[in-house]
């Protein structure tokens, strides 16, 4: 990634400590995609989105900026990207998934934090990372505490807005989010200058639905039982998904498909046949975070869906496209939007349903429900979701881990046997 | 040609075991040695050890568990310590209904068995508080050897160590014997953190039908055996043999292996 040096420079990045990050990076893609037997040939795009991941998509993004767009960081799935998309501005997630930005989180956060909010705020403060330093703005939400006090950080170092998350899914709480996206609306059009129209936003929201359903189209491949791609390269697809631009996403993953679904009709499989199928559920998977699928996928197991942000959650049920007025096309993004399940509500019975129903849907035979530590949220709605699984007869993993790879070997100690397990 | 016996070894934290059974199951050998710092040295001498006992390890299929199993070069197949527990205690207690619970030197394992199969496990995660090196470490900090602490502890009572961590639990310790406390009395608190710590494991898998039993390493301490059954308000069940459950249970493994290379031939 030598050809950006000068762009991290006028970036104000730390390039020394970026040497070191940019080091590990190609060996880590090397041992988990590129050592896999029949990929896809339409994984060669993220193949090399994520061998310049500092340098490809960034560039593009600092053109835009010149031509005066502004561009919105988010950390969840909750941030409705139209509403950005609907005022010219771009969005880019910003979730860290690398055991290397924890330390520069843990020297302003409790240890007691979860990685991903302790690498975020180390990705950002340790300078070493250009999407943290190309972003305008950064949009929060208050779905965890965590990240609630994290945000209020952030805010010192980068102009930061918060979105008010309900916690429970009542009428009157999709109402309030409909007024929260209103609200945000009118600072995004206040950020960016531009106003958002009726026809804008509803072409934002087709574009999001688009780039949702092409999403949803190679998912819906990994249902077949010829699998034709890896939970390794799915989640790789998805991940990059979160800060490609949303036309281009949605054409790559369609060729993607296209090809997926070729396969299947050709009976091409990635995996011998009766290998177990895995769905994985739990905290969300930020690049370059690749732990669990490469040890389940390398202990005899096939992940072929994930219950996660970085998942299903992200791209299941579309929005209305019908809308005529703002104020319906706000409601429609809150009915939208507030049918994710996510772990900050309660009851979020409606997670569990998800789950069954894609157990079925994914043909699996065993799930892994993984958190990372210190996510209260998610390590507590293990045990309804064990429970209703065990009732349902199908085997469950908890697992607890986070970035570092010291626990690697436990980890594979525990999914070896559950595939054994499977196995019978 | 490998028809004659089956050899399994379980390369654990603290000691490696190995078991060699013959087709009807019998055990021929059973070897029992301190791992040491190198997990490819004892496999090595594993192998020595096999062939002047007349097991040659070209005689037989090998299977190979624990967390030194990738180090046994010669085994035809890994599988996971979980699976080799499980099997292992069906074989040594005669039941296909079982709780086990498996102390050992790095981690504790609670495995359900199910018409004989595992259906069910959980492991303690990255801290050893409620393994063996749990005790091993306070047993040094006392200057008695572990089964000793453990035959202490039943003549001990009334103190108890608050800290699940290894670390502080042993300055816990070692502020107990600054103050004076009788050794009997820490042992038994030593003891006692032990047994909480894995019936409170051991309950998240309450329900199950069967025998509960111990393997591992140290299933040989009576008092340990008491308090755990005493804690789980059921008799825990100990066999002689149970510190060679993994290797049974990877001997087993290997006697499966074999059966099925020579029905695929």
């Amino acid at each position: 990634m030598s050809d950006y040096v000068s762009m991290w420079k006028d970036l104000g990045m730390d390039l020394e400590s970026h040497d070191l990050l940019c080091q590990v990076l190609p060996t880590a893609v090397g041992d988990v995609f590129l050592t896999q037997e029949n990929r896809p040939k339409g994984m060669d795009f993220w193949d090399l989105v994520i061998s310049e991941v500092h340098g490809i998509r960034p560039k593009e993004l600092i053109e835009e900026q010149k031509k005066g767009r502004k561009v919105f960081g988010t950390f969840c799935v909750y941030v409705p990207d139209e509403v950005i998309l609907a005022a010219n501005g771009i969005v880019t997630g910003l979730c860290g998934g690398s055991q290397f930005w924890v330390p520069g989180g843990e020297a302003v956060l409790p240890k007691s934090t979860c990685p991903l909010i302790k690498a975020s705020v180390g990705a950002r403060l340790g300078r070493t990372c250009p999407f943290f330093r190309i972003a305008d703005m950064y949009v929060g939400e208050t779905t965890c505490d965590g990240k609630k006090k994290a945000y209020e950080i952030l805010g010192e170092d980068v102009p930061m807005y918060v979105m008010d998350v309900p916690q429970m899914k009542r009428e009157k709480d999709i109402l309030k989010w409909k007024d929260e996206i209103a609200a945000f609306a009118q600072k995004v059009e206040e950020f960016t200058g531009n106003t958002i129209t009726v026809e804008k936003l509803n072409e934002a929201i087709r574009v999001i639905n688009e780039k949702r359903k092409a999403l949803a189209r190679v998912y819906n491949c990994r249902k077949a039982a010829c699998l034709p791609i890896s939970g390794r390269d799915a989640l790789l697809m998805m991940q990059i998904s979160f800060f490609d631009d949303p036309v281009r996403c949605a054409q790559m993953c369609n060729k993607l498909a296209d090809e997926l679904e070729q396969r299947i009709a050709d009976g091409v499989s990635v995996v011998p046949a009766g290998t177990k199928r895995i769905l994985v559920t739990g905290t969300p998977l930020a690049v370059p975070n690749w732990k669990l699928h490469n040890i389940i996928e390398t202990s005899g197991g096939a992940v072929v869906c994930e219950e996660m942000c970085t998942g299903t959650r992200y791209f299941e049920n579309l929005v209305d496209e019908t809308q005529t007025t703002l104020e319906g096309q706000f409601m429609a993004l809150s009915q939208r939007y507030m049918k994710t399940n996510c772990a900050c509500f309660t009851p979020n019975t409606g997670r569990i349903d998800d789950i069954l129903r894609m157990v079925k849907e994914y043909q699996v035979d065993g799930v892994i429900d993984c958190s990372l530590k210190f996510c209260c949220l998610y390590d507590t709605e293990k045990y309804g979701v064990s429970r209703a699984l065990k009732e349902a007869g199908v085997p469950v993993l908890s697992l607890e881990t986070d970035y570092a790879d010291t626990d690697a070997e436990q980890l594979r100690t525990r999914i070896g046997a559950f595939i054994e397990l499977l196995n019978g | 040609m490998k028809t004659k016996y089956c050899i399994g070894i379980d390369i654990g934290s603290t000691c490696a075991k190995t078991v060699v059974l013959s087709q009807d199951k019998s055990v021929l050998l059973q070897l029992l040695q301190p791992t040491g710092w190198s997990s490819v040295d004892t496999a090595e001498d594993i192998r020595r050890r096999l062939e002047s006992a007349g097991f040659p390890i070209e005689g037989g299929a090998a299977v190979a568990t624990g967390y030194g199993r990738v180090s046994v070069p010669y085994a035809d197949k890994c599988v996971t310590e979980i699976t080799c527990h499980g099997r292992g205690a069906c074989h040594i207690y005669g039941a296909d209904q079982l709780t086990v619970i498996d102390i050992g030197g790095q981690d504790t394992k609670i495995i359900r068995i199910e018409n004989g199969a595992v259906s069910d496990f959980l492991m303690n995660d990255k801290c050893s508080a409620g393994t063996g090196r749990f005790l091993e470490i306070m047993a040094n900090t006392l200057a008695v050897r572990p089964e000793e602490l453990c035959s202490m502890a039943a003549e001990g009572g009334g103190v108890s160590i608050s800290s699940m961590c290894t670390v502080f639990a042993e300055s816990e310790v070692i502020s107990l014997i600054g103050r004076g406390e009788k050794r009997e009395n820490i042992a038994f608190a030593v003891v006692d953190s032990i047994v909480k710590k894995v019936s409170s494991q051991a309950g998240r898998m309450a329900g199950g039908q069967g025998a509960v039993c111990l393997t591992g390493g140290l299933c040989g301490y009576p008092y340990l055996r008491q308090s755990l059954s005493d804690a789980l308000g059921c008799e825990v069940r100990t066999a002689e043999d149970g510190r060679y459950a993994g290797a049974m249970g990877a001997a087993l493994s290997a006697l499966a292996l074999e059966k099925q290379q020579s029905a695929e031939k």
